[in-house]
């Protein structure tokens, strides 16, 4: 007996998966900017996002509208991302990088913390975004909602791209990354480049949390750690070292996931995150340089 | 006034004392050569120049005294083309080349300087596209020295730039450098291996003994001195 397929249900599941898709690769690229400019994962991204959310939501609470309030956090973020660089990661910036790594997941619990302190543990929910009626295109119903984070976060990655190909400071910032002592000796101030990097992820991580809070009704000071999961497992699977690489490994996890959770009924929605992880796995096992990551062999 | 003096620099690494009491000048429009065995110093003196070691005593560059971090004294007006070239290998000859006028403002300049550069380095103009790290070794040393060029600097640090090449790229490399010397008035501090061509470059020049200044004179009596002759040229 043949299996009728509903095409418009997988249509709707596959942008809803980019949707999901675009909030991991902001905070895919995010970790990659960092990785790359100082060679540490920060454990920290999605927590900084969160702490971002909330100043977002407080502002909300004021009368601020929901994109006044995202712009104003934006810009805030980028200035924070500068400040925790130069006061928390400066201090060990010549230190092995696990050390650094100690300081991010150290980073985690405190701003974790400082969120519950400042803000009641009560579950939050934000204001809309974009608009929740449906649009149809071609027969199909779509949301406007995913629409929008797509269109949002791709505009975000693309924006980072121009600045980093196109600008004699995101050049610096590139070649700072690749090789500090080179840029050091052509009068590159390599330190200020990686608080700027700092600045740019922390900013990321703020435009995917503030998209990916209203969509969840309901958030509270942990909503961003599967998110920082999926975002991983986004960057692992394009490779940590490759912003394109995170971009697309993260939009593929996104429909990846959506699919697995709405068609494979035992999965469903509390598998998401094992699934991430199996994702991780499965790339650093078969293909540890991810789809576009450069491999850095080591002969011992 | 020379425009860099070094009196009494002395550089470690840890424990390991790279430098003693080095004393040496480059006057303005001059081409200062440093010889030496491999581990004498020479690739630490240029590192005390340019500040990537900890370095005591006194360097004073147009009068002022050195700043000591590498990115300021780049801005000072120093551009110091490291052992391996410190090209960046991953990104473009374009892209390297524009790195190196990173400290400059005056983007008219800029401009005009990295067309002379291509026209100067014809090769660089046609793989402007590609990696530098695909280009050969000869080719990545022309980049290395249009990429300081970019920065216009006041002095050229060159650091062993015949390692790897073949004679004849090595002679057109010291060809290029002394024309610029002539024409532009470039003053040069190159530390080599190969002495005969950089005494045959230079018009003075220091040799370095386990951290120290061994001898020192201009190139022409180096050249005949009995000692440098029997260690260094071979003959």
């Amino acid at each position: 007996m043949p299996v009728a397929i509903d095409w418009a249900g997988v249509a709707q599941q596959v942008v809803s998966g980019l949707s999901s898709g675009g909030i991991y690769a902001m905070l895919a690229v995010a970790l990659v900017l960092i990785y790359r400019a100082t060679g540490v994962v920060n454990f920290a991204q999605g927590e900084l996002a969160m702490f971002s959310t909330f100043v977002a939501w407080t502002l909300t609470q004021h009368g601020f509208g929901y994109w006044t309030a995202f712009v104003v956090t934006v810009l805030a973020s980028f200035a924070a991302g500068i400040a925790l660089e130069r006061t928390v990661i400066r201090p060990v910036e010549r230190s092995p990088v696990l050390t650094t790594a100690i300081v991010t997941i150290g980073l985690f619990f405190i701003v974790n913390g400082a969120a519950f302190w400042i803000w009641s543990p009560e579950v939050k929910s934000m204001p809309n975004a974009f608009s929740t009626r449906p649009i149809r295109i071609a027969g199909v119903a779509f949301s406007i909602s995913d629409l929008g984070i797509i269109g949002v976060s791709l505009l975000a990655v693309l924006l980072l791209w121009l600045f980093f190909r196109f600008t004699k400071l995101g050049l610096a910032m590139r070649a700072a990354a690749l090789n500090p002592d080179s840029s050091r000796l052509t009068g590159i101030r390599v330190s200020w480049t990686i608080a700027l990097g700092w600045g740019l992820a922390t900013a990321l991580g703020a435009v995917a949390g503030l998209l990916a809070a209203p969509p969840l009704g309901s958030f509270d000071q942990n909503f961003m750690q599967p998110i920082l999961l999926y975002a991983f497992a986004g960057a692992v699977l394009g490779g940590i070292d490759s912003a394109l690489g995170a971009v697309i490994g993260s939009l593929a996890l996104g429909v990846f996931l959506n699919l697995l959770g709405t068609y494979v009924s035992w999965v469903g929605t509390d598998l998401r995150q094992a699934a991430a992880l199996a994702v991780i796995l499965v790339v650093l096992l078969v293909r540890p340089a991810g789809l576009l990551g450069t491999a850095v062999v080591r002969r011992v | 006034m020379p425009l860099l003096e070094l009196r009494g620099v002395a550089a470690r690494y840890g424990a390991l004392e790279a430098l003693r009491g080095i004393d040496l000048s480059v006057d303005e429009g001059e081409i200062v050569a440093v010889l030496g065995a491999n581990g004498a110093g020479k690739t630490t003196m240029l590192r005390a120049i340019s500040a990537t070691v900890k370095t005591s005593g006194e360097l004073v560059f147009a009068g002022e005294r050195l700043p000591r971090r590498p990115e300021a004294v780049a801005r000072a007006g120093i551009a110091h083309v490291p052992e391996g070239r410190g090209t960046f290998a991953q990104l473009s000859v374009d892209e390297n080349l524009r790195l190196g006028a990173h400290v400059r403002r005056d983007r008219p300049g800029v401009k005009a300087d990295y067309d002379r550069m291509l026209q100067r380095f014809p090769i660089l103009a046609d793989r402007r596209g590609q990696a530098a790290g695909t280009l050969s070794g000869g080719e990545q040393q022309q980049l290395a020295l249009a990429r300081a060029l970019m920065q216009r600097p006041r002095l050229l640090l060159l650091d062993e730039p015949s390692l790897g090449l073949a004679p004849r790229v090595v002679s057109e490399f010291f060809a290029v450098v002394g024309e610029l010397n002539e024409r532009e008035g470039l003053s040069v501090l190159v530390v080599e291996q190969n002495a005969s061509i950089a005494l045959a470059s230079s018009a003075r020049a220091y040799v370095l003994e386990v951290g120290r200044v061994a001898v020192a004179g201009t190139s022409a009596e180096l050249q005949r001195h009995e000692s440098v002759r029997r260690s260094y040229l071979g003959y």
